[in-house]
């Protein structure tokens, strides 16, 4: 027997951890590195419900999750990039005087 | 395989394929949360590359085989090589230095260097015992994958190339502007 629900849980446990990567660490590159955290953890969900019901659909959406990464972290890092050089720092507190 | 009743192979089997996968979740999450308790970037995004690494065995447990080459291509490759050059050219200076001198202190590489020798360990013992090949009961192949994806999914594909096409754009209007700034006169390209 495949262990899906254990699968289920990894992946909600990995998420969780994401989520609290996001609300805890301060630095940019570590929130992004959470987001990927997150992003991998929905992909893991997908691909055990695709083992579960033996559909290719799930690896499917995991492709497409992959894209989406790929295109957020080239748009994000480089945002980071941007920011570091007005800001000096990767602080989101220096960073969240930005208004406008 | 090896000799002995059919049923005791099968057995061994699935023993193989709960332990795997309940080791590489074990390492998936550790190595997550050392990745959220890290201070250092580039330490963060050695166990950030183990915890995908070990993501990619839960695939392989479960049937996914091309799924999980792409984790390790793609994710473990290509984006973490990515974070690993911003973080090159954000860590630049003192604290860096002092970083890289402290780099070849085992604690610090003590951590990711276990966690992955796990992994290892569990890919030559499914090399060495496991049989290979029918690892998951119904495993699903990248021809099926490939048939759906470019079947029912194809405005997806579509709308996913739109979507790397304005990640690129994007990524190249935010890193051209920073040029003309520094060196306007013989820059044309960034």
């Amino acid at each position: 027997m495949l262990p899906i629900r254990e699968g289920f849980v990894v992946a909600g446990i990995l998420f969780t951890l994401g989520v609290m990567g996001v609300l805890v660490r301060r630095n940019l590159v570590f929130v992004l590195m959470s987001i990927e955290v997150m992003l991998n953890a929905a992909g893991l969900a997908f691909v055990v419900a695709g083992t579960r019901w033996h559909q290719p659909d799930g690896q499917v959406v995991f492709l497409f999750i992959l894209a989406m990464a790929a295109a957020e972290v080239s748009v994000g890092l480089a945002l980071v990039l941007e920011l570091y050089h007005q800001y000096k720092s990767l602080d989101t507190d220096a960073i969240s005087r930005m208004r406008g | 395989m090896r000799a002995g009743p059919w049923i005791f192979t099968a057995f061994c089997r699935e023993e193989l394929m709960t332990i795997v996968f309940y080791a590489a979740s074990a390492v998936a999450i550790a190595a997550t949360i050392l990745m959220l308790t890290g201070l250092h970037a580039v330490h963060a995004l050695l166990y950030l590359i183990v915890s995908l690494l070990a993501v990619a065995v839960i695939f392989f447990d479960l049937g996914a085989p091309f799924v999980a080459a792409l984790e390790v291509i793609i994710y473990a490759g290509a984006i973490m090589v990515l974070f690993v050059f911003v973080v090159m050219l954000l860590n630049l200076g003192d604290p860096a230095a002092r970083a890289e001198r402290a780099l070849l202190t085992p604690s610090i590489w003590i951590g990711p260097s276990v966690l992955t020798t796990i992994l290892l360990a569990e890919f030559v013992w499914l090399l060495v015992r496991g049989h290979v090949p029918p690892v998951a009961a119904a495993t699903i192949s990248p021809v099926e994958v490939g048939m759906t994806l470019f079947g029912r999914y194809l405005i997806g594909v579509e709308l996913a190339s739109f979507l790397l096409l304005g990640g690129l754009v994007a990524a190249y209007h935010l890193g051209w502007r920073q040029v003309p700034q520094a060196e306007a006169v013989h820059a044309p390209h960034p």
